[in-house]
């Protein structure tokens, strides 16, 4: 898998990724917030001020409700931690970092919901009336949309003939001609829908409020303060960061490096922060034009998406 | 670029059709309507061109101002007066329909691939698609209870049924093409002609409330 690729180049990129999901992730939510309120006609905090929250949460005191068990806990450390092997293993800023040959569709799906299911349980565990409604909520948009999101990329890999998400890259870059077909078109919308559905962005989650009727992941995280919240916070962003790189590099493979060497690196990162950059922009221009769907209908638009991705598997497998 | 925007226009024909199943509000779905009938006159034109059928552009032609606008525009006077802004009560939910719609296409792929093989050309290894418009059609027929819902089920089954006509055969005859799609206009029109009385006599829609005989 990593033939030509020096062990210690391939270390720096996954440390690179890291590093560069950690900060960007903040930095992306808050170049969002920025946006949305440019359009809104407001001057907005500036796009570091994610960054500057979590440093302040990090430096205040942690509070436990009273009969909070370890998952409690446990729970945002393992939150962060599943990300962090998927920002390690996938290919962000070039094709092959770190254990590349691990970074198998089905390992980078189970990392994610294996995230959301430790954050759900740490919020059911508190006992709350919010948590538990807010866990029941994300699971029941997370039993839709994590299969949808699995699917999309099996869609891809079915002309790849691998499901290793860098081979997919690799391989979709030697044939430009695959990212022209309805199959590509079928699983890009449907990818889309599950970034918006999995990191609550808005017409599935309105992230900017706190109203009890419609909060989702906000609602899981009320009893986290302090340290765990910065945690909380960090982890929901580099998801979000995750998974639009990915979507990027996935659907608009050009940019990321393919080779080693200090050059083609600082390409490959410069051209994926300018994608996801983009990305980030377009998605908060959309945001600003649409209204948060009512939560009962949250579920259409997730299933919709699944029908997307089966058809675009279909299609795949059945025009070749 | 034969085959690439064949398989783009059909493509999005069973796209409009699960469009269909996802979208609730009458506007949108008789925006589908709209599209899908364009999308089809497109198939049948595309074909046309590539087999130097005069007979199969016009019928394209044809196909795309019944379907794409003359059935759509009916539909949207049909309801124009009536309250009704979205499909209230449908017997399956939104979700379930659209998995149920997944499995429809699945069923449709797997067991009328042999279909494609035995025409042997490139178009009709699409006959699938048709099929599962087909499917989809039925089932928004049986599963969506007020007259505008189904008579958008009416419209799928029908695009389906000559999505498979254009892709297996080597050009319908424009008369039979003319004739069905003048069939299925006129039972749009009388459909529309009953949803009116029905509205005016009831005050709604809904179908089910026709269980007993009236003077």
């Amino acid at each position: 898998m990593t033939e030509g690729w020096p062990v210690l180049s391939v270390v720096a990129i996954s440390l690179l990724q890291v590093i560069g999901v950690a900060v960007g992730g903040p930095l992306l939510v808050g170049l969002m917030r920025k946006t949305r309120c440019r359009l809104e006609g407001r001057l907005g905090p500036p796009i570091r001020q994610p960054l500057l929250d979590l440093r302040k949460l990090i430096r205040r005191e942690r509070t436990q409700p009273e009969h909070a068990s370890w998952v409690f806990s446990v729970a945002p450390l393992v939150f962060v931690s599943a990300t962090i092997p998927i920002a390690a293993i996938s290919p962000l800023v070039a094709t092959h970092p770190a254990f590349a040959s691990a970074a198998d569709l089905f390992a980078i799906v189970f990392l994610l919901l294996l995230g959301s299911v430790a954050i759900a349980l740490g919020a059911l565990d508190t006992g709350t009336a919010f948590g538990g409604m807010g866990a029941s909520r994300a699971i029941t948009i997370g039993a839709l949309s994590e299969p949808a999101l699995l699917v999309a990329v099996i869609a891809l890999s079915v002309p790849a003939r691998t499901s290793n998400v860098p081979a997919i890259v690799t391989r979709s870059l030697a044939h430009p001609v695959w990212l022209a077909t309805p199959q590509r078109l079928l699983a890009l919308v449907a990818f889309l829908i599950v970034i918006v559905a999995e990191s609550g962005r808005l017409p599935v989650d309105n992230p900017g409020t706190h109203l009890e009727l419609t909060m989702i992941h906000e609602a899981m995280t009320l009893e986290y303060s302090g340290s765990d919240l910065a945690l909380v916070k960090a982890g929901a962003s580099m998801r979000f960061a995750v998974l639009l790189t990915l979507f990027a590099n996935l659907f608009v493979p050009w940019g990321i490096a393919t080779a080693a060497g200090a050059g083609h690196l600082a390409l490959g990162l410069v051209s994926t922060v300018a994608k996801v950059a983009i990305l980030g922009v377009g998605l908060s221009t959309f945001e600003v034009a649409v209204a948060k769907l009512r939560l009962f209908r949250v579920p259409e638009l997730v299933a919709g998406a699944f029908v997307l991705s089966v058809l675009a598997v279909v299609s795949a497998l059945v025009v070749p | 670029m034969f085959s690439p925007t064949l398989t783009f226009a059909t493509g999005a024909v069973l796209v409009c059709a699960i469009g269909a199943v996802w979208m609730t509000s009458v506007r949108s779905l008789i925006r589908m309507v709209s599209i899908q009938g364009l999308a089809l006159g497109l198939v049948a034109l595309i074909l046309g061109i590539h087999q130097g059928d005069g007979g199969l552009i016009a019928t394209a032609a044809v196909v795309a101002v019944i379907k794409g606008f003359v059935m759509p525009f009916l539909l949207g006077r049909a309801t124009a007066g009536g309250s009704l802004v979205r499909e209230t009560r449908p017997l399956v939910n939104v979700p379930a329909s659209l998995v149920i719609a997944a499995l429809l296409i699945v069923l449709a792929f797997a067991t009328t691939r042999g279909i494609g093989r035995f025409v042997g050309t490139a178009a009709g290894r699409l006959v699938p698609v048709g099929v599962a418009t087909l499917l989809i059609g039925f089932f928004v027929l049986v599963a969506r209870r007020r007259p505008i819902s189904q008579m958008v089920g009416l419209l799928l089954v029908d695009n389906g049924i000559a999505l498979v006509a254009f892709l297996c055969t080597a050009g319908v005859p424009f008369l039979i093409e003319i004739g069905a799609t003048l069939d299925v206009l006129l039972g749009v029109s009388v459909l529309m002609v009953l949803a009116q009385r029905l509205a005016g006599e009831l005050g709604d829609f809904d179908l089910d409330a026709l269980q007993e005989l009236h003077d």
